[in-house]
């Protein structure tokens, strides 16, 4: 069981208020991603479930039982760090079986857990080094390890894959997915890369200045989201907004379309502009348009286009594709 | 880096560096020759400085007169007695420093140096009334408390300083890991700064080794450590230069070895997270 459950949750450092009010519900065997730009609370907020910081108010609720004061080490969850805050002193083996030594588990049993997390995290060979001479991805699944044996009611993530180089993160990434899927156990995660929480989360909760903007699915939030922020920070490049005169003819105070949803042609069509930049990345061309009306636009095509710099162009928004806004950013149904 | 230095500039330097040297430890070398001469040899003018008639005299005189290994052993229960002590109170104080400062931590930290600040005699009859009334004068008991009050203040001045050094993430991850404070201090905190514990333990028993003040005031017989044992052998009878250099050299030679022994250890520990 691994619900958890935040009923107006509020955190203040002295005068600064970091999360007003938050109330939110994870169900048992979800992946949740706290996702929000840097500064917006979102690892605050898994320090209050995790117990590592008091809230100043609200309750706390781990499997229906309020745990808003019980220390981190009684809530039975574990935590992966970004910087993996492994034992440098202990070897591999030690830094996995601290958590069963401090629960009191048998030795033999003990060893038994480590052997199969170690086994499953591809540590078998290295149980008996160093956290010093291991590489990040190495020690990485090392605090992956130390947080499975346990069996923990609930993982919780803290931008675990920051401190890895591009190429090791997306690895990182599927095995964690996969890890979720052979434990079906909850994981809160944090991350500021909106790519981590659209292909991991069940449910992605983005937060901006301590409130949450918007919960839902990865696809809900990227087909409707609820306000221009939400909108800005999901999809990558990230979406187009115009006002003024094109956003009323839609009856909106703000419209948005997402590049993908352009047509691009370089004869004719609804928008004309020059190329900015053009992007070639083989897949994919990102094109940055300059319209003639002012005002630039990201475009994205599939597969090759061929454009360069100062190059014309014309671009069609799919009709159906538009996002309307009104003066207060919210979305208009 | 590498410097241009000259030939004559590096050789200037090196013949001074030494002098300096030999100026700072002739005292000490003065009072091992000294040791093995006779008294008449010890007070000659001009002074002999090797070629005199070299003689254990002096130390047998010393060891007839009085029990070396009852000093020694007074002396090794008081500084290892005080600085273990002081050990266990300032690890929690200088954790909770560190890791959970509060709004008036820096002050404190201020006010336990200040009281470093204060000399010493200036609370002698206090100290000495108290140890009166209480029944701890001439007691080790007595001293491993001075002592560890002392040096409380740089124990848990350099314990800060270490523990400082450690990420909070890692202490987290072991709460994370269901440690309790104790669990955390012991198998966490504790290992991760043992260079620093090891150089702060080796300097505190250095200094409480080398303490003559508050020796010397509240003991007699029973506690006299080391320092009482030299400060013996200046008496009113007059000055047995011999016998007094024989004292001194048998009193620090334990713990010049200690420190000779514990040189690494010291300097690791001293410019502990200075270069990560």
């Amino acid at each position: 069981m691994g619900a958890i459950s935040l009923q107006q949750v509020n955190k203040a450092f002295g005068e600064t208020v970091v999360i007003p009010s938050i109330d939110l519900e994870v169900t048992d065997g979800e992946f949740v991603v706290f996702v929000g730009p840097s500064g917006c609370g979102k690892s605050t907020l898994l320090r209050l479930i995790a117990g590592l910081e008091d809230v100043s108010g609200g309750t706390i609720k781990i499997d229906g039982s309020d745990a808003t004061l019980t220390p981190p080490s009684k809530r039975g969850l574990s935590m992966v760090f970004q910087s993996y805050a492994l034992y440098p002193h202990m070897s591999v083996r030690r830094n996995i079986a601290f958590p069963l030594k401090m629960a009191g588990l048998d030795k033999d049993e003990a060893m038994r857990r480590v052997d199969a997390a170690a086994a499953s995290l591809n540590l078998t060979d290295y149980l008996d080094r160093r956290p010093g001479q291991l590489s990040g991805g190495q020690r990485q699944r090392v605090a992956i390890g130390r947080a499975i044996v346990r069996e923990p009611t609930a993982f919780l993530f803290d931008e675990p894959l920051s401190n890895l180089d591009a190429a090791l993160r997306v690895n990182m990434r599927l095995e964690i997915s996969e890890l979720h899927q052979q434990l079906k156990t909850t994981m809160i995660y944090v991350t500021h890369d909106q790519v981590e929480a659209m292909t991991l989360a069940d449910k992605i909760v983005v937060l901006n200045a301590g409130r949450i903007e918007q919960v839902g699915s990865p696809l809900e939030l990227y087909r409707e989201p609820a306000n221009l922020f939400v909108a800005g920070f999901i999809g990558s490049p990230r979406m187009n907004f115009v006002s003024a005169a094109a956003a009323e003819s839609h009856g909106a105070h703000t419209v948005g379309i997402r590049p993908e949803h352009l047509d691009l042609s370089t004869t004719a069509g609804e928008w004309q502009g020059k190329v900015g930049v053009a992007e070639h990345l083989g897949s994919d061309t990102f094109l940055h348009v300059h319209l003639d009306g002012g005002g630039t636009i990201t475009a994205r095509a599939d597969g090759e286009f061929p454009v360069s710099h100062g190059s014309a162009i014309w671009l069609t928004p799919q009709a159906d594709k538009f996002h309307r806004f009104d003066a207060d950013g919210n979305r208009l149904p | 880096m590498a410097r241009a230095v000259s030939t004559r500039r590096k050789a200037t330097f090196t013949v001074a560096a030494w002098a300096i040297a030999l100026a700072i430890f002739f005292p000490i070398l003065w009072t091992f020759l000294t040791s093995f001469k006779t008294e008449g040899d010890a007070i000659a003018s001009p002074p002999m400085f090797v070629f005199f008639d070299w003689n254990l005299s002096a130390y047998e005189a010393v060891n007839q007169r009085t029990n070396y290994l009852k000093h020694f052993w007074n002396s090794v229960v008081i500084s290892f007695g005080s600085t273990i002590l002081g050990l266990v109170i300032a690890v929690p104080a200088a954790w909770a420093m560190a890791f959970v400062p509060a709004k008036q931590t820096k002050n404190v930290l201020m006010w336990m140096l200040s009281t470093k600040m204060l000399p010493p005699v200036g609370v002698v009859i206090p100290i000495f009334l108290i140890f009166r009334n209480t029944g701890l004068l001439d007691t080790r008991t007595g001293l491993v408390i001075v002592l560890m009050l002392i040096n409380l203040p740089i124990i848990v001045w350099m314990l800060f300083t270490y523990f400082r050094e450690i990420p909070g993430e890692i202490l987290e991850a072991a709460r994370m890991d269901g440690a309790d404070l104790r669990s955390e201090l012991l198998y966490v905190l504790t290992p991760m700064a043992m260079p620093g514990i090891a150089s702060t333990l080796l300097l505190n028993v250095i200094l409480a080794w080398n303490e003559a003040f508050w020796t010397l005031n509240l003991t007699a017989a029973k506690a006299a450590p080391l320092t009482a044992f030299i400060a013996s052998f200046s008496s009113p009878e007059g000055l047995f230069f011999a016998k007094l250099s024989a004292a001194s050299t048998m009193a620090i030679a334990p713990i010049l070895v200690l420190g000779w022994f514990s040189q690494k250890q010291l300097v690791r520990g001293l410019t502990f997270g200075a270069v990560k």
